[in-house]
């Protein structure tokens, strides 16, 4: 039943470089990077209840790391991207490792803390991010000899690799050890004693959830073909915090909402709003005030019951 | 005959006081044992030690001849041990049926598979559900724990440590809370326990916990003062001083 609706948004998304011009096709892109980056931070913050106010890093490292290696060296995209996203899950395992010394306000700090290094030298190691200049002169890949360069194209490919990334994730949360995730968020102290190790639950969270950060940060740097260190900014990480809690945390369908509403706001609002910062802070203050479990929990989508079940 | 568990010259101090002195336990595979002792004895102290969540600042604890002093909680129940807690703490959000199914995958190594969905129909909740006729919550399978009186979720937290098997039951408080109806149920339930099931408790209730035990030992200040049947402890002088303060 739900695998049915799935398709039916995927056919009906599919046919959106037919109907709509290239401005919008390009807009869906961003939504598509915008709904890997949140939907992976969910996973530490709805199901881990893992705060996290550092997930930029894994956007901006597998961004750097791709942009740096073809650049330095030459490489083509068929060792880039393997590359990017190693060396970013490395280093989220290393975060992690970090990171989770501390759970709560302190897990939140330590994110922050670790994310502001990584953009001071994104901004500061001129030798190799070119610092505030950022990184140009860029490529997007071209897979099977598909010319990534055309909006369609690009929106397709990134539509294949959201699919399978939400798709990867929603048998994560279904499987016993995603269900093991949601038992550490609610009784560590229970599910110690009934035979989990929680810290390596958490822990394996942690890097899952960088990995699929680094899978939106390539597909970010393909889009946009330059990389700036203000892509590892604070702002950035409390923007798809704020996806993730606006569309509802620890549900499949909120990260996806939240993105969509966050981006369509930030380029399409800002047309002609001047202030729409301003703007999403009052969405967001209605969302929390009237709606605080996310847009998910709006009338318009509760046909199914909602809630943990399993 | 291996002990179900042995305590062996425990100690634990938190700054200058000190909970456990020294304390020795012996009990035998399939005993049923009580702790008792007045409020700030250490009792709880003790079973946290056992169960792994205080470190023990020196002595060792051996469960079926393993020595689990250094070894970390979670590793503690693959040898058989299983706890409940003085406070309930079990998933409130989900239901009797996810709480059970948890602690058997606990002790599973199904439990690290993050690929495969755990469906309605798993065989881990048909084995849960067996585990829910054992202790009469077959009826309570769907609800949620959160929305359960407090004396259900008591006989919920037995179903979830009995589920696992496992060979040495901590019981803290069972009966702690419940009103008097559910005292009966729940003392019921741990009664018909089965004998492969060691059972160490901690209770203040002295009607079921006397009824229950077949051997007691009087905990007072951090150390074991008396130690015997059930006439033997309640006779004691030093039982008497304890517990009537002269």
């Amino acid at each position: 039943m739900k695998s049915w609706i799935g398709l039916v948004a995927l056919a009906i998304l599919a046919t959106l470089p037919l109907v709509a011009g290239e401005y919008f096709v390009n807009l869906g892109s961003q939504v598509l990077i915008a709904v890997i980056f949140a939907s992976s931070l969910n996973l530490l913050v709805g199901y881990a209840g893992l705060t996290s106010l550092g997930h930029a890093s894994y956007l901006g490292l597998a961004a750097y790391f791709s942009a740096w290696l073809s650049l330095k060296f030459g490489l083509g995209h068929a060792v880039t991207a393997p590359a990017a996203l190693l060396l970013t899950t490395l280093m989220g395992m290393i975060f992690g490792w970090i990171a989770l010394r501390a759970t709560g306000l302190g897990f939140l700090m330590l994110t922050l803390a670790l994310s502001q290094i990584v953009w001071g030298l994104g901004y500061r190691w001129v030798s190799v991010t070119n610092g505030d200049n950022g990184l140009s002169g860029l490529t997007r890949p071209s897979p099977f000899g598909i010319d990534l360069d055309i909006s369609a194209n690009f929106y397709w490919f990134a539509l294949i690799i959201t699919t399978l990334c939400l798709i990867g994730i929603a048998r994560l949360v279904h499987s016993p050890f995603g269900a093991s995730i949601r038992g550490t968020r609610d009784q560590p102290r229970r599910m110690s004693a009934l035979g989990y190790n929680v810290w390596s639950i958490r822990w394996f969270t942690f890097v899952i959830a960088s990995f699929l950060g680094a899978v939106a940060g390539l597909l970010y740097v393909y889009f946009h073909k330059y990389i700036h260190p203000s892509v590892m900014a604070i702002t950035v990480s409390a923007e798809a915090l704020l996806c993730v809690i606006a569309g509802g945390s620890s549900t499949l369908i909120g990260p996806i909402l939240g993105a969509f509403l966050v981006v369509m706001l930030k380029n399409y609002a800002s047309a002609y709003v001047e202030r729409w910062n301003m703007l999403l802070g009052f969405v967001f203050l209605f969302i929390v005030v009237f709606l605080p479990k996310g847009m998910v929990s709006a009338r318009l989508w509760r046909n199914a019951p909602s809630g943990d079940k399993s | 005959m291996t002990l179900a568990l042995e305590v062996t010259e425990l100690r634990k101090s938190f700054g200058g006081v000190a909970v456990t002195q020294g304390v020795n336990l012996a009990v035998q595979a399939g005993e049923r044992r009580l702790i008792i002792g007045p409020n700030g004895a250490g009792k709880t102290t003790l079973f946290n030690q056992i169960a792994g969540e205080l470190q023990p600042d020196s002595g060792s604890i051996k469960v079926f001849g393993h020595d689990l002093t250094n070894l970390p909680v979670h590793v503690r129940p693959h040898f058989g041990l299983s706890r409940t807690y003085q406070i309930i703490n079990l998933f409130n959000k989900d239901t009797v049926l996810h709480n059970v199914a948890l602690a058997l995958l606990g002790i599973s190594p199904r439990r690290f598979n993050p690929f495969n969905p755990l469906r309605v129909t798993d065989p881990v909740y048909d084995q849960a559900r067996l585990v829910l006729d054992s202790v009469g919550l077959t009826d309570s399978a769907d609800r949620h724990v959160g929305e359960m009186s407090y004396g259900e979720q008591r006989r919920v937290e037995i179903g979830v440590a009995m589920s696992q098997s496992p060979k040495l039951l901590l019981l803290d408080e069972p009966l702690a809370g419940l009103s008097q109806d559910e005292r009966i149920l729940v003392r019921d339930l741990i009664a018909s326990l089965p004998r492969t099931t060691t059972i160490v408790m901690i209770e203040h209730d002295m009607d079921v916990a006397l009824a229950f035990a077949e051997k007691i030992s009087v905990l007072h200040y951090g150390s074991l003062i008396v130690e015997g049947d059930r006439d033997t402890v309640v006779n004691h002088p030093r039982t008497r001083e304890v517990y009537l303060g002269h």
